[in-house]
């Protein structure tokens, strides 16, 4: 399947086309009260750290998932790999519910949806060889008979650029870049279809990101992948991805085709993170601060929309009232009160 | 290893002599490791001109931090640091230790990427610049919490007297980056020496510290040294720049130039490495292989084994930096064989 047209629609479609529905998604964390806090009787406090995400990612696309710390984007990649169990709401893979699998279908879940970390230093096993960790992954979904196992690694070490002698190496000879190429090709012993990358070149040197990034690009169009872009760097996620999702304080505020989204923001959070985002032409410098304030902590998370304490055209109705992820008039989805979504499908017809 | 032509030839910085702040010459600075002796910064000469900010810019490993620390001889033993460092008239590198925190103590200060570990946890924020403020400015008793009160309220922390009195841990990133500022503000600096003051911090945050660090530039008059290794920050921020790359200073330039018409191959592929809009999806343009071994560096320019424009010469000696074109020194001998930027980007 080639990269499919990006949508802008965040309505229901054919779920064939889909690979993750998730629907009001919640998660917290409940947070260790202090002995002075238990002898104050005070109440225990929790990390909100997903509020009510909804989200679509359609096979074969990148779905870039950007935002600022507490913002929940790693919680929600977790959530989708079964890191960590939601306390409410739904997730769709293919149409099945990803919560009720038990068994056998829950291991071919794992199979299929291969999670790769941000720090290739601490996210393979230092005392195995690059072969021990390929070879585990290898036989422990049974991948290949074990005759076959030394042909596979030997294939994925080319497909992920490593020479073939590194099967012998431990991962601290590697050097960053090639750590999480060891990673990738842990990662497609498996010949997942879904691969959920968090802060995958964060780590990286700006010189070798590319070479990570390139190889992304080139495995997803060979394989087939769907690939789900977590990162902060707005470059990066603006380059690779089909479409991209916004997110503050736990919840997807913007969502939409990567260009419309990053020439024309429709969020006032959006406007304000890309704007914040340093330009690398230095005749376009701004004088003025993106946005004021500090973000929120996801402890005490505003009520109304998450946004409004800095947000420069917040009204009455958004401190109280939580916007919406919705299409509004103009086709764009976000959640902003400043533009009224889009009338049901029966008014449109009328 | 060859040396340029004299100590203090101001061609070796690119602009004559007497106008620099702080001149560093040949700086080379050694760790004694157990695989033996480590050569973060080899050769280093840069000036730095009053009011100016000052990018030094690379990857890591490239020596950024490592000159930095050196200038206040903030590195522990057992390392060594040879050149000259002159503030003043006065060689920091030799001064007597005491000496050198009279002179620099009070007229540079120093901010850092981490601020929960550069602040005193046990001591409040208030507590912290009182003590910069009776050590170089004399001051005591109200007029000195007077002052530290102004102090926070120009770094813009919102109730600045009450704040006073909060402890580190009570701040957020952002907070404490500005509370570091404002300690580091206290003795009325002329130089401040940043080390990735906004890595830690998310992009909105590091939006505000940056254009703080400008206002503060303007209204104050100081200096700056920002040691980074993101191109945005270096555009928006700097106004010369400076780049390394194993342990060598490769290129300045002022900034406009360092974007639109790099000098050394290096500088030319670390910008083309990153997307700038325009090609979605296409394959970017990596710099190939991973920066060398500082204890094992290839012979002649360190950068040639990953250079797409070397040649025998590059690999035959290690070239030196010299001016190419007015403000701008390049070590890379193809200089006048690489592109322009017609766009920059975004």
């Amino acid at each position: 399947m080639s990269a499919r047209s990006p949508r802008t629609s965040a309505g229901s479609a054919g779920t064939d086309g889909l690979a993750f529905e998730v629907d009001g998604l919640v998660k917290t964390f409940p947070v260790e009260r202090t002995l002075f806090e238990r002898l104050r009787r005070e109440e225990a406090r929790a990390v909100h750290a997903l509020n009510g995400v909804a989200l679509r990612v359609e096979r074969g696309e990148t779905l870039g998932i950007v935002g600022e710390s507490g913002c929940g984007k790693s919680t929600l990649a977790r959530c989708l790999v079964r890191l960590h169990e939601p306390d409410t709401g739904t997730i769709r893979y293919h149409g099945i519910d990803v919560r009720s699998l038990r068994g056998d279908a829950l291991r071919q879940y794992h199979r299929k949806v291969q999670m790769i970390f941000q720090d290739p230093y601490s996210s393979l096993n230092p005392r195995m060889s690059v072969g021990q960790i390929l070879r585990e992954a290898l036989t422990v979904h049974a991948m290949r008979p074990p005759k076959a196992v030394f042909a596979r690694q030997s294939e994925l070490l080319d497909l992920v650029g490593l020479p073939v002698d590194s099967l012998e190496r431990m991962p601290h000879e590697f050097s960053g870049g090639q750590r999480q190429r060891i990673g990738i090709a842990r990662a497609l012993a498996l010949e997942p279809e879904t691969l959920v990358a968090d802060e995958l070149v964060s780590a990286l040197d700006v010189s070798v990101q590319a070479q990570v990034i390139n190889l992304l690009l080139e495995l997803q169009s060979r394989l087939h992948l769907t690939v789900l872009f977590v990162a902060h760097d707005l470059r990066l996620v603006r380059h690779i991805s089909h479409r991209v999702a916004v997110m503050y304080l736990g919840r997807v505020v913007e969502v939409g085709a990567t260009e419309a989204l990053f020439k024309d923001p429709r969020h006032p959070y959006t406007r304000a993170l890309l704007s914040a985002a340093p330009s690398l032409d230095p005749e376009r410098k701004t004088e003025s601060e993106a946005v004021k304030g500090e973000l929120p902590s996801p402890m005490r998370i505003p009520p109304g929309c998450p946004f409004h304490p800095r947000c420069p055209v917040a009204m009455e109705r958004c401190r109280s009232e939580v916007p919406a992820l919705l299409p509004r008039a103009d086709g764009r989805v976000h959640a902003c009160h400043l533009e009224e979504p889009q009338p049901t499908e029966d008014a449109r017809a009328a | 290893m060859s040396r340029p032509p004299a100590p203090h030839d101001p061609r070796a910085a690119g602009l004559p002599d007497g106008e620099a702040l702080l001149s560093v010459r040949h700086l080379d600075t050694t760790f004694h490791t157990p695989r033996g002796p480590l050569h973060a910064v080899r050769d280093v000469s840069f000036d730095v001109r009053p009011g100016e900010v000052l990018g030094i810019v690379g990857e890591s490993g490239s020596g950024k931090s490592v000159t930095l620390r050196s200038i206040l001889r903030l590195l522990k033993p057992p390392t060594e640091i040879t050149g000259e460092v002159r503030w003043k008239g006065l060689d920091l590198l030799t001064a007597s230790r005491r000496r050198m925190l009279e002179v620099t103590g009070a007229e540079i200060s120093v901010i850092f990427q981490e601020p929960m570990t550069a602040l005193n946890p046990v001591l409040t924020v208030g507590e912290q610049i009182l003590e910069s403020l009776r050590a170089h400015e004399g001051l005591r008793g109200a007029a000195a919490r007077d002052r530290a009160t102004e102090l926070l309220d120009l770094v813009g922390i919102p109730s600045p007297r009450e704040r006073l009195g909060a402890y580190p841990h009570e701040f957020s990133g952002g907070m404490r980056q500005r509370a570091m500022i404002a300690i580091a503000l206290a003795s009325t600096p002329q130089l401040l020496l940043a080390d990735e003051p906004t890595t830690a911090l998310d992009v909105t945050i590091q939006d505000q510290i940056l254009k703080l660090l400008l206002r503060l530039r303007e209204q104050l008059g100081m200096s700056v040294i920002l040691v980074t290794h993101d191109l945005g920050v270096v555009a928006q921020t700097c106004d010369r720049v400076a780049v390394m790359y194993a342990g060598r200073l490769v290129e300045t330039a002022p900034v406009r130039a360092v974007f639109r018409e790099p000098k050394h191959a290096y500088t030319l592929g670390l910008r083309l490495s990153l997307p700038s809009g325009g090609a979605h999806r296409q394959p970017l343009q990596p710099i190939p292989g991973a920066p060398p071994d500082l204890q094992d560096l290839p012979p002649g320019c360190p950068f040639a084994p990953r250079c797409s424009y070397v040649t025998d010469a590059c690999r035959a000696e290690e070239p030196r930096r010299q001016p190419v074109a007015p403000q701008h020194t390049s070590a890379c001998i193809h200089s006048d064989r690489l592109p322009a930027f017609e766009e920059v980007g975004s």
